[in-house]
């Protein structure tokens, strides 16, 4: 990639997100001056700190990764190795590449052996294959509302599961239902608590032209609009990208299966292949840490080599 | 992401946070202290998710069975043209991207793709909504009605195509 082409694809995070590197790691922060504190917050164990993991793709079998289980177990081992155990640990879908019953049972296992509290999930698209999501609802969405949305609280942090994959067209969906659910569930928190919304597909446009989008998200933004703190977690693009619209910061994570293109990279969103090493610095997992009074919360990849 | 990484490296930016991260992982100790894990539902509620492996218990989860995607075959074709008949799913698109055949002709899928895709009409109610098509697996469908049909891959949205059924 030459110096230029490093320019555009700055560009896309912004100017105030900064990525960087620590001991082979990139670490994605606001760039402020809470720098300090958020790192002080990686290392607290009084400090909320979890995991999201994304896109495992269990049941893939392309030239893009011809071991999908092999590298999603490394991203578990990952998991169990940090030197903290996660608060809980948060899969933002494409859990499976079918939704197979065996492909749901697999992941379901390998998600149990990390160690942690806790794990949650919501469906990607590829979990709703030919059924609109039911084989999914009901290997997952025990307690949940709806077509499998939730909430939970932990460390004075308030959270958002959502789903926008299981009535979507070229873009995700949240639909009225769900939206309802979002405005009912927030009428309750005060606005200077800290809210982290999950979902698999991306709630701002960050690529329409590929469905990188949800068609009615911005009904959820406007409600969102009165927390002082905003963190959105998604996966779907299987790619590292970060945007900062006011209150409300954006987060793509990558994937543990095949990394796809930047937008517009490439004619179509398809599974890119890299060599082998080169693959492996492009799955990851990412690290998110919070600690009470803190303004925002300190998110750390990590890749899988 | 790889080549974001590789170059920030070589950042300043990145070199003073590096420092900082660098002194954490010294002084980061083992946790505890939140041994219950503290997350808790939302009044009157149950909390969703499952037990990590040091969790504690939760309800079992059930079975699941798949149901079957429909999709009608057969029925006399009228004989248009041969190719207009046919569509080739290759390279994460439909080709051709728009078909036009007449009332009565059965149209044949065939994905020539690693990966797998769906051929279901777009909105509700449409008449595709064929199961997950692994490599060298068609589907077929015989447009009874005239009319434009839009449809995609469910699996990958950004696939969409049109039949148009003339008269
Ligand atoms: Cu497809
Ligand atoms: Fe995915
Ligand atoms: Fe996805």
């Amino acid at each position: 990639m030459t110096r230029r082409q490093l320019m555009r694809h700055a560009g896309w995070f912004g100017g105030a997100v900064v990525l960087s590197v620590a001991g082979g790691e990139v670490i994605s922060h606001i760039a402020d001056h809470h720098d300090q504190v958020a790192a002080a917050a990686a290392s607290d164990p009084n400090a909320l700190r979890f995991v999201q993991v994304s896109d495992s793709h269990i049941g893939f079998d392309g030239p893009a990764n011809t071991d999908v289980t092999g590298s999603f177990e490394h991203a578990l081992d990952r998991i169990n190795s940090l030197g903290f155990r996660p608060d809980f640990v948060m899969h933002t879908g494409d859990l499976t590449h079918l939704s197979t019953p065996a492909q749901f049972d697999q992941v379901k296992q390998m998600l149990s052996t990390a160690r942690t509290e806790r794990v949650f999930v919501v469906p990607g698209e590829h979990d709703a294959v030919g059924d609109g999501g039911r084989a999914y609802l009901r290997t997952f969405g025990a307690n949940t509302s709806g077509d499998g949305w939730y909430s939970f609280d932990t460390h004075g942090v308030h959270f958002l599961a959502l789903v926008n994959t299981l009535s979507l067209e070229k873009a995700g969906h949240l639909g009225p239902e769900q939206i309802d659910f979002v405005r009912k569930d927030l009428a309750a928190v005060k606005p200077d608590t800290p809210v982290v919304v999950f979902s698999h597909i991306p709630l701002f446009a960050m690529y329409p032209q590929w469905g990188w989008s949800t068609d009615d998200a911005l009904q959820v933004i406007a409600m969102l609009r009165r927390f002082s703190s905003v963190t959105c977690l998604n996966g779907h693009v299987h790619q590292l990208f970060t945007k900062t619209e006011g209150n409300i910061t954006f987060h793509s994570a990558t994937t543990t299966a095949y990394p796809l293109p930047a937008p517009g990279h490439a004619p179509a969103p398809t599974p890119q292949v890299l060599p082998a090493r080169q693959l492996e610095d492009a799955l990851g997992i990412r690290t998110v840490a919070y600690r009470e009074g803190d303004q925002a919360l300190a998110l750390k990849e990590e890749r899988l080599t | 992401m790889r080549s974001y990484a590789r170059k920030t490296r070589s950042g300043a930016v990145a070199l003073a946070l590096a420092g900082a991260f660098g002194l954490l992982s010294a002084c980061g100790g083992a946790g505890g202290g939140k041994a219950g894990g503290g997350l808790q539902a939302p009044p009157g509620g149950s909390l969703a998710g499952m037990p990590g492996a040091t969790g504690s218990a939760s309800p079992s989860m059930p079975g699941m069975d798949m149901p079957t995607p429909s999709g009608r075959a057969g029925g006399g074709t009228q004989a248009p043209p041969v190719a207009g008949n046919a569509v080739v799913i290759k390279g994460f698109a439909f080709a051709p991207a728009a078909l036009t055949v007449k009332a009565g002709a059965k149209v044949t899928w065939t994905n020539k793709d690693s990966d797998a895709h769906t051929v279901t009409s777009q909105g509700s109610g449409g008449p595709l909504n064929s199961a997950a098509m692994n490599t060298g697996d068609t589907f077929s469908y015989t447009f009874a009605k005239p009319g434009t049909y839009r449809y995609l891959c469910t699996i990958h949205p950004f696939m969409t195509a049109t039949v148009t059924v003339t008269p």
